[in-house]
């Protein structure tokens, strides 16, 4: 889930090192940032739905046997299933699935979801509009609270209130994301009644739900997604106020006569929020992830939802859409996160188109 | 100087020691320059008592570090102390540049930190030090920090790379009203720092990356200048700098002192000291060995301890001779560095070598 981690921009730092030094001699084949950018994400895309592609080759679920029900594919005569493995595409090889996928790809066409029966773009496009509100929340909320907590115990450094904050991240950390979900719907929604049990709306409404009723149902997975978002960002950030509190220009700051909550103020706040907001993006990639166990236990129907469905069905065109709509955002974050270095980081300037 | 006189300074100075703020110095007369020797130390001709102390004064300085001992394996390392600094002592006098020069990486950031009440949390500091006649604890330190005592670090890597350099140097001010009147006037106060020390004020919309090396230095004198301060603790304000611009910070502080500041200078460069210093104190395991007028290095039959007498030999011009091996003869007693044992002592001109090498080396 996350395509562009520490070690793929390792590589890709070499790369551009190498393709620096031979852009120096060839200046005028100098390619600009954004061509680049863009075809990177187009290999980005191919790579990934290719990958998917052959995974689902490789999985030994049989869509036919998987879809039909085992009762019915017992009693269904021979030409039928070769009629249903023709329809669902399991005859054929990988690879030939793959290029007839592509070539429609190219024009805009992504297929239809064999399970829901629907366009892929149409399944995908409902699907994130539910989880949006889902991963929305519990981003800016492992954000702020994480970066919050973080920053008092980096500042607070082997005090009580830092071994707490410290204790509570490890132990969360630890923590299965899908066992801590069953446990807050034990309590939260079993044992004392404050939340539904699951799904995005009322059981059997139908229509249009309002946007509140559709946020206290999203409330408690986001709380539960945030949290182990939260151990994740509150270390990190403790490491870095740490880093900075020990710096020589707090130090110096220190000599002047500010007191240590001014320097967090003027000095800290300002050089934790590259490292936050780099943190911050890359943990987009984290909670999608982590969204698939979550919206599982809470029968939450989301994007991670629609993939374990699709993972389990053999449906590969609808696997890959939404690998390929996971992929593109995580994407997103990490180029957002990049210009905002450039835009922030004074030293950056002028480099900023330039930035990799 | 009388015998007489000698003892009512040293009554004054034990006076001092017990914290009596305000005392009145019956044998010199306040702000009189006081060649010679008292209280311990030599003087040279600008040091100044006024109000009958000193301005800064360390008296029995330890610090140590309690850390888990290096040389046992991990799971039997247990807590030992480490001394850094031990039983130093150093007076800095109103108008006088006070130079502490020592090899570096010796410890002597860690006097500058026990002025400036800056304690890791693994330190352990104890002994007297007094500001102005007046007894200060870690608190008192601390609140002198910026108000009375300030600090000018080593390189522009003391500002924050991502501040401009007048927001930094004008520093915190506070909100509201009064906090806006505070900036507008220390703000006014640095452009006319900037005058004086050639800056454009453009210099203050720069970034720290920004400045070339001249321009970080006396950006970093201002930001202490700005504060006012009766004491400047300079650490290691030279590196990186050619010789030109080192004498120039250096010049900078000394016309800081002859307005009446006090300036403790810490350096490796004895050299650069000597250019500018009114005093040395000679700093060597962990404690000043010798605090003499930087007069008595043209002569080192005035210096009183072997290890400054071998430093004397050690700089360039005074020649490695036969007086250096004699001299160096009690190296033998001082208790040597850990990796060198009593045989490569015995070899005396290696030591002194080796001393020179840390001590004058950048010159």
């Amino acid at each position: 889930m996350r395509p562009m981690g520490k070690g793929s921009s390792n590589t890709s730092d070499t790369d551009a090192a190498k393709t620096g030094r031979a852009l120096r001699r060839l200046p005028h084949l100098r390619v600009p940032w954004a061509v680049r950018t863009v075809v990177r994400f187009a290999l980005l895309m191919l790579a990934v739905s290719f990958l998917t592609f052959l995974l689902v080759g490789l999985s030994p679920i049989d869509p036919v046997q998987a879809n039909v029900g085992q009762a019915a594919y017992a009693t269904m005569s021979p030409e039928r299933r070769a009629l249903l493995a023709q329809y669902w595409g399991s005859d054929q090889g990988v690879l030939v699935r793959y290029i007839s996928w592509l070539s429609h790809a190219l024009c805009g066409d992504l297929g239809d979801s064999l399970r829901f029966n629907a366009p892929v773009i149409e399944v995908v496009g409902e699907r994130l509009a539910n989880s949006a509100v889902l991963l929305a929340t519990s981003w800016l909320l492992s954000g702020v609270i994480g970066c919050a907590l973080g920053v008092v115990a980096g500042v607070k450094r082997d005090s009580v209130v830092d071994r707490v904050i410290r204790g509570y991240c490890y132990v969360l950390s630890a923590t299965p994301t899908f066992w801590l979900a069953l446990l807050a719907l034990m309590v939260f929604a079993v044992w004392l009644g404050w939340f539904p049990l699951g799904f995005s709306a009322p059981i059997g409404s139908t229509g249009d739900v309002s946007m509140g009723t559709r946020l206290y149902h999203a409330a408690l997975p986001a709380l539960v997604l945030s949290l182990t978002g939260v151990a994740n960002i509150a270390l990190h950030t403790r490491e870095k106020t740490v880093d900075v509190m020990g710096s020589d220009y707090v130090r110096f700051a220190r000599t002047r006569g500010e007191s240590t909550w001014t320097c967090v103020r003027r000095h800290g706040l300002r050089n934790l929020v590259l490292p936050a907001l780099t943190l911050e993006c890359a943990q987009i990639g984290e909670i999608v992830g982590g969204s698939i166990l979550v919206e599982q236990v809470f029968s939450y129907p989301g994007l991670g939802q629609a993939a374990v469905t699709a993972g389990l069905g053999g449906d590969a065109p609808l696997l890959v859409g939404i690998a390929l709509a996971t992929a593109a955002l995580v994407f997103v974050g990490n180029l957002v996160a990049n210009l905002l270095y450039g835009a922030i980081d004074p030293r950056m300037k002028g480099v900023a188109a330039h930035v990799e | 100087m009388s015998a007489q006189a000698m003892k009512e300074t040293l009554a004054v100075d034990v006076r001092e020691a017990q914290g009596n703020a305000g005392s009145t110095c019956g044998a010199a007369p306040a702000a009189a320059p006081i060649p010679g020797r008292h209280h311990g130390h030599d003087h040279a001709a600008a040091s100044l008592h006024p109000g009958g102390h000193h301005l800064l004064r360390v008296e029995g300085l330890n610090v140590s570090f309690r850390m888990y001992d290096p040389g046992e394996p991990f799971f039997r390392a247990r807590r030992i102390e480490r001394p850094v600094i031990r039983d130093l002592s150093v007076s800095v006098h109103a108008g006088e540049v006070m130079a502490v020069v020592g090899a570096s990486g010796s410890g002597k950031t860690l006097l500058a930190d026990a002025i400036l009440g800056l304690y890791e949390r693994n330190v352990r500091v104890s002994g007297r030090i007094l500001f102005e006649g007046k007894l200060c604890g870690p608190r008192e330190l601390a609140d002198l920090r910026g108000h009375g005592i300030s600090l000018v670090p080593q390189s522009v890597n003391n500002l924050d790379s991502l501040m401009r350099v007048g927001k930094q140097i004008v520093g915190s001010c506070g909100r509201g009203p009064s906090g806006r009147r505070r900036r507008a006037a220390r703000r006014e106060r640095m452009l006319k720092l900037f005058a004086q020390y050639r800056l454009a004020p453009e210099v203050a919309d720069k970034y720290p990356h920004e400045l070339s090396g001249g321009m970080a230095r006396r950006v970093l004198l201002a930001c202490a200048l700005l504060d006012d301060p009766r004491l400047i603790v300079a650490d290691e304000p030279t590196p990186g700098l050619d010789l030109e611009l080192a004498v120039r910070a250096l010049d900078d502080l000394r016309s800081f002192a002859d307005a009446g500041g006090g300036v403790l200078l810490i350096t490796h460069d004895i050299e650069l000291a000597l250019r500018v210093a009114d005093r040395i104190a000679v700093f060597r395991d962990g404690t000043v060995v010798e605090e003499a007028p930087a007069a008595a290095f043209e002569d080192p039959s005035q210096l009183r301890d072997p290890y400054t007498r071998a430093l004397w030999h050690a700089m360039p011009g005074h020649g490695f001779d036969a007086v250096a091996f004699d001299d160096a003869g009690p190296f033998d007693a001082v208790p040597q560095r850990e990796g060198s044992d009593g045989a490569d002592a015995k070899l005396s001109h290696r030591p002194v070598k080796a001393d020179h090498d840390t001590i004058g080396g950048n010159a």
